[in-house]
């Protein structure tokens, strides 16, 4: 008796183990069904690459390319914000700050990488918005800038942490060794440390890239949400996911503008698919590199 | 000629390590700019949020429903959403949750399975919070025809979540060390028994963090609430999980961008931005806590 009720609960655990690749895969399958009318009657590469979006238009016209240029702007200029600041912030925690720095300063990190997307965007847009405007002489503060700036801003902490963890991976044998050659600790700091860490940091970058490009409501609210082509920093784009969120509460369920908010959504979905899993490999031959097992 | 090559090395090593000495110095110099960078920004957020939010706040503001059409009035509804919201996310990923991370760690054999489970784990916590919404409003919202509502947001966190719970709970389940399954298992306790009397006990204090550090993750999370749960207005409290609600993040966005009397809704946002920003720092110092006196016992 004992030994059968042993095994129905195995076998309920295993069961339930696969709710994560069903709810992935369901995702999948939905995104894909609810954007196929969009992907046949506009055509995928007309799709991707059209230059116009006017989804309420007559006849409508549903052109991404805008939107992913957006997206990809804004996390460019996110990743100028936050890459250098968060590694550095890293190297800081790493090499120069004291136990007790670093008592407080880690959790610290980590509690502010807690601070919901909302609020940023809400600072973004009563504080740093008009300060730019009013800086810069601008007609609007809402502009791929802003958003680049909160979205970088916002990354920092989950870098900073992901960053410190694989410096902390590099076996000290690595450092003292450096130090035994006469290398002092600047040398050994880019020289060894950085380079052994490199993959583990690169991890952190692209899973930074990955939760910029997906972020939503920071970019909603502050960068602008004009659709067109991007020219500069300075003008208001809209990026996939706002687009998005802005939009699916006016499509009418079914409707061509509604398959098409899905087929950015599946783009968006493939897009951090491949970021994320870029990050796994490099991540798994780091830590094959140092001889770390899990 | 040789100790003039001696002399001029010796000299040539001075410099180089004056040279050097700069160098270390002015990168140390811009890694500590980095921190106190990164500092200022993110304190400026909690600062002005503060300060602004703090003049607003009240019992009042925390408990009355908003009044005259979102200029007045209080906050409470969205308070109340938010909660209703995060417990019901909750209550869906963490039995889910919990027996993936025991598969993982207890019963899993080295297989494809597992590998197969491990990546969509990993792709699902990298998915964008939006797409997520849009997976709740087909399947929960139209297919399920569960509506917006209470129910389909709940579903829709839960599931943003599940990946974090999951690997939290791994996590704190494989630091149990093997011998204390196998003392359980040698005394006759089947595995089941060992999991429930031996494990999952003295895993409690890395499960729990895992949890608290989603409820904060859900409390602030508004894109796949957008489409499956939040209203701009309600009436009154939700009376059933199939009403819509208000829900506090929702509601900073909602003042912001709706509406017609800018200047008042601002003051409202910033005190729900400040509320809904120490429901989440104190709910994360929680779980840090939690976790720093479990390392500190283990260590």
């Amino acid at each position: 008796m004992r030994r059968f009720k042993d095994s129905i609960y195995k076998w309920i655990f295993t069961a339930l183990a696969f709710a994560s690749l069903i709810f992935l895969l369901g995702i999948v399958i939905v995104l894909f069904r609810e954007a196929l009318p969009a992907l046949k009657t506009t055509g995928f590469l007309d799709l991707v690459f059209g230059k116009s979006w006017y989804p309420t238009y007559s006849p409508p016209e549903f052109g991404i390319l805008p939107l992913i240029l957006a997206s990809l702007w804004v996390t460019a200029g996110a990743m100028a914000v936050c890459v250098p600041l968060g590694v550095g912030s890293a190297l800081y925690l790493h090499e120069l700050a004291s136990n007790r720095q670093k008592a407080i300063l880690k959790p610290a990190i980590e509690l502010l990488a807690s601070i919901p997307s909302i609020v940023f965007g809400f600072f973004g847009m009563v504080v740093v918005a008009p300060f730019l405007q009013e800086t810069f002489n601008l007609p609007t503060g809402l502009t791929a800038f802003t958003a680049s700036l909160i979205l970088g801003i916002m990354a920092i902490p989950t870098i900073a942490s992901i960053a410190e963890d694989a410096l902390s991976y590099v076996p000290p044998s690595f450092k003292e060794a450096s130090y035994a050659l006469g290398a002092n600790r600047w040398q050994t700091l880019t020289q060894v440390v950085i380079p052994a860490a490199g993959s583990g940091i690169s991890t952190a970058i692209i899973l930074g890239m990955s939760r910029a490009v997906g972020e939503t409501m920071t970019v909603l609210m502050v960068a602008g949400g004009a659709a067109v082509i991007p020219h500069s920093f300075f003008e208001p784009v809209r990026p996939m996911t706002s687009t998005i969120a802005a939009e699916m509460g006016e499509a009418a369920t079914g409707s061509p503008h509604y398959a098409a908010l899905f087929a950015i959504g599946l783009i968006l979905f493939l897009i951090t698919l491949v970021f994320n899993i870029v990050a796994e490999i490099i991540s798994k031959r780091y830590r094959m590199k140092l001889g770390l097992s899990r | 000629m040789n100790e003039n090559i001696i002399a001029s090395a010796a000299i040539f090593k001075k410099k180089n390590n004056a040279r050097n000495k700069i160098v270390q110095n002015t990168g140390f110099a811009i890694l500590l700019l980095c921190i106190i960078i990164t500092i200022l920004f993110l304190g400026s957020i909690i600062y002005f949020v503060g300060v602004n939010g703090i003049k607003i706040m009240s019992w009042e503001f925390l408990t009355a429903p908003p009044r005259k059409a979102m200029t007045a009035g209080g906050i409470g509804p969205a308070i109340v959403g938010t909660f209703y919201l995060t417990i019901g996310a909750i209550l869906f990923s963490l039995p889910l949750g919990l027996s993936c991370a025991i598969y993982l760690s207890e019963y899993s054999p080295k297989s494809i399975a597992v590998n197969v489970i491990r990546l969509s784990i990993n792709n699902l916590a990298g998915v964008p919070s939006v797409v997520f919404g849009l997976f709740g409003l087909f399947v929960f919202v139209d297919y399920f025809h569960f509506g917006v509502s209470i129910l389909s947001g709940s579903l829709t966190l839960g599931i943003l979540v599940l990946p974090g719970i999951i690997s939290a709970s791994q996590e704190a389940l494989m630091a149990i060390p093997q011998s204390l399954r196998e003392a359980s298992l040698a005394l006759g306790a089947t595995q089941w028994q060992t999991i429930k009397r031996i494990v999952l006990p003295a895993a409690l204090p890395g499960i729990l963090t895992g949890v608290i550090l989603s409820i904060g993750r859900a409390a602030g999370e508004t894109a796949p609430i957008l489409f499956t749960a939040a209203t701009f207005y309600a009436r009154g409290y939700p009376d059933s999980a199939l009403s819509e609600t208000m829900a506090l993040p929702y509601h900073i966005y909602a003042l912001m961008t709706e509406g017609t009397h800018p200047e008042k809704q601002t003051m409202i946002a910033y005190g729900s931005a400040l509320t809904l920003l120490i429901l989440v720092l104190l709910i994360s110092a929680l779980a840090i806590i939690i976790r720093q006196r479990q390392r500190n016992k283990m260590v």
